[in-house]
């Protein structure tokens, strides 16, 4: 083996540690470290969207509708339920868990929210949907078609779920469309 | 940054001291609607949170010319251009003027406790946390859900009850509507005088109750040589509170 090989030799060695390196960091950055900051939990039981709105001819606002005094009511509470649910059916599992679990003991639901705000956030649902006219699907994900609810990702750190939409993106939209960034707007 | 010609909302409140019996009712209202946290002493008015404070006037003078008076002192909402005092002063933009409608606002989750505000304040209307808040067991479920409590480490003041603004915006949305009546929005300390003796409204309105007593002769605003443009007026027919109001003994 000539000197210059041996050279040629190391190169080769080190570029493929460095690729091999780069990789690992991507991998770590990428897929392991969002693994371990997040954890998964499952919603207590499954909310069937698509079937709610095709075979029982529901409309959103049945369950996710503006009070009277302005606010919004999010997700529904059991009564919504009841007023179909007081007893099963059909046959599937979740909604017999639902009667059995909540319907007859009477226990709101533990719903997990996918996009919990700190306590110190005030969000007009009314000012969004009323005034701008934005559709849900802006800020929510589309769940016309959905048949099975997705999981929430929760940050282990902070608690709060990865969906959240942060200060920044808030601002941005406020600034892009001059409503006024002023603190009391949306915190309180 | 000064848009406070530029807006067509200036809130604002007049104080009726004539008609104020000190019953304290507007205290206990925002303590209340705050949820301000309290300590187990309270006396000592140095380290105790009063958002509303009422201060007993006298004129020092003997019977039969002795006189007494009350004088509600909340955050006067400075409307000094460019800033007020104490946003100029914060190094973090936690505090803050409200351009739209003239408030000046205070984020404690932003703020580093660095109390410059506290210091640049001529009116003492700026309290600090120095200890986590703590509330005797039932209470904890008797605070105001649409105010968010404070921590240890941050300064906190009067708002003008702004959540009020929020949900009374709120119901004007999902009704249609972008401006609010007159009424619509009114603090607590202003709701639960007992005596009328506080009047809120919309300084710029000339129709408002509100600016028609502003402009009273009998108007005065505390320390109005220092330019701070507060935006709480004070009514009284009795010449020793008004010079008592601008510290001209």
């Amino acid at each position: 083996m000539t000197g210059e090989n041996k050279q040629q030799n190391s190169g080769l060695l080190g570029w493929l540690l460095f690729v091999v390196g780069f990789a690992g960091a991507l991998f770590v950055g990428w897929v392991v470290f969002p693994q371990l900051l997040f954890s998964t939990q499952y919603q207590p039981i499954n909310y069937n969207h698509a079937i709610h709105q095709e075979e029982a001819g529901m409309s959103c606002e049945d369950c996710h509708y503006f009070r009277d005094d302005g606010t919004y009511a999010g997700k529904p509470q059991l009564a919504t339920c009841v007023e179909c649910h007081e007893e099963a059916q059909g046959e599937t599992e979740s909604e017999a868990m639902l009667v059995s679990e909540y319907v007859e003991p009477e226990k709101e639901i533990p719903w997990i929210s996918y996009s919990r705000q700190p306590d110190n956030v005030f969000f007009s649902h009314g000012a969004h949907v009323k005034m701008a006219e934005m559709e849900c699907t802006d800020c929510h994900r589309d769940v016309e078609k959905e048949t099975e609810t997705p999981p929430v990702k929760i940050n282990r750190l902070t608690g709060y779920p990865n969906e959240i939409m942060k200060m920044y993106v808030c601002e941005d939209c406020h600034a892009r469309e001059h409503v006024s960034n002023a603190c009391d707007v949306c915190h309180k | 940054m000064s848009g406070n010609k530029s807006s067509k909302v200036r809130y604002g409140m007049v104080i009726d001291l004539d008609k104020c019996t000190g019953c304290m009712a507007c205290s206990v209202a925002c303590q209340q609607e705050n949820s301000v946290p309290f300590r187990e002493d309270e006396t000592n008015k140095r380290r105790s949170i009063t958002w509303m404070e009422i201060y007993q006037l006298d004129n020092g003078k003997p019977y039969p010319e002795h006189r007494q008076a009350y004088l509600p002192r909340l955050c006067l909402h400075c409307d000094s251009s460019p800033f007020p005092p104490c946003t100029f002063v914060c190094p973090v933009n936690a505090t803050h003027r409200d351009e739209e409608t003239g408030l000046v606002n205070h984020i404690p989750v932003r703020c580093i406790g660095c109390r410059y505000c506290i210091s640049a304040c001529s009116y003492h209307a700026r309290y600090f946390n120095w200890w986590d808040p703590k509330w005797p067991k039932p209470m904890e479920e008797m605070l105001t859900p649409s105010v968010s409590t404070r921590m240890r480490g941050v300064v906190e003041k009067c708002t003008m009850c702004v959540h009020r603004l929020q949900l009374a915006k709120d119901r004007a949305y999902v009704e249609g509507r972008r401006e609010l009546e007159e009424g619509e929005y009114v603090p607590a300390c202003v709701e639960s005088c007992p005596a009328k003796a506080m009047i809120f409204g919309n300084l710029l309105d000339s129709h408002s109750e509100v600016a028609k007593l502003a402009k009273s002769r009998h108007a005065f605003r505390l320390l109005e040589k220092l330019g701070t443009e507060p935006k709480v007026y004070y009514l009284s027919s009795q010449d020793w509170i008004r010079k008592l109001a601008d510290n001209v003994l």
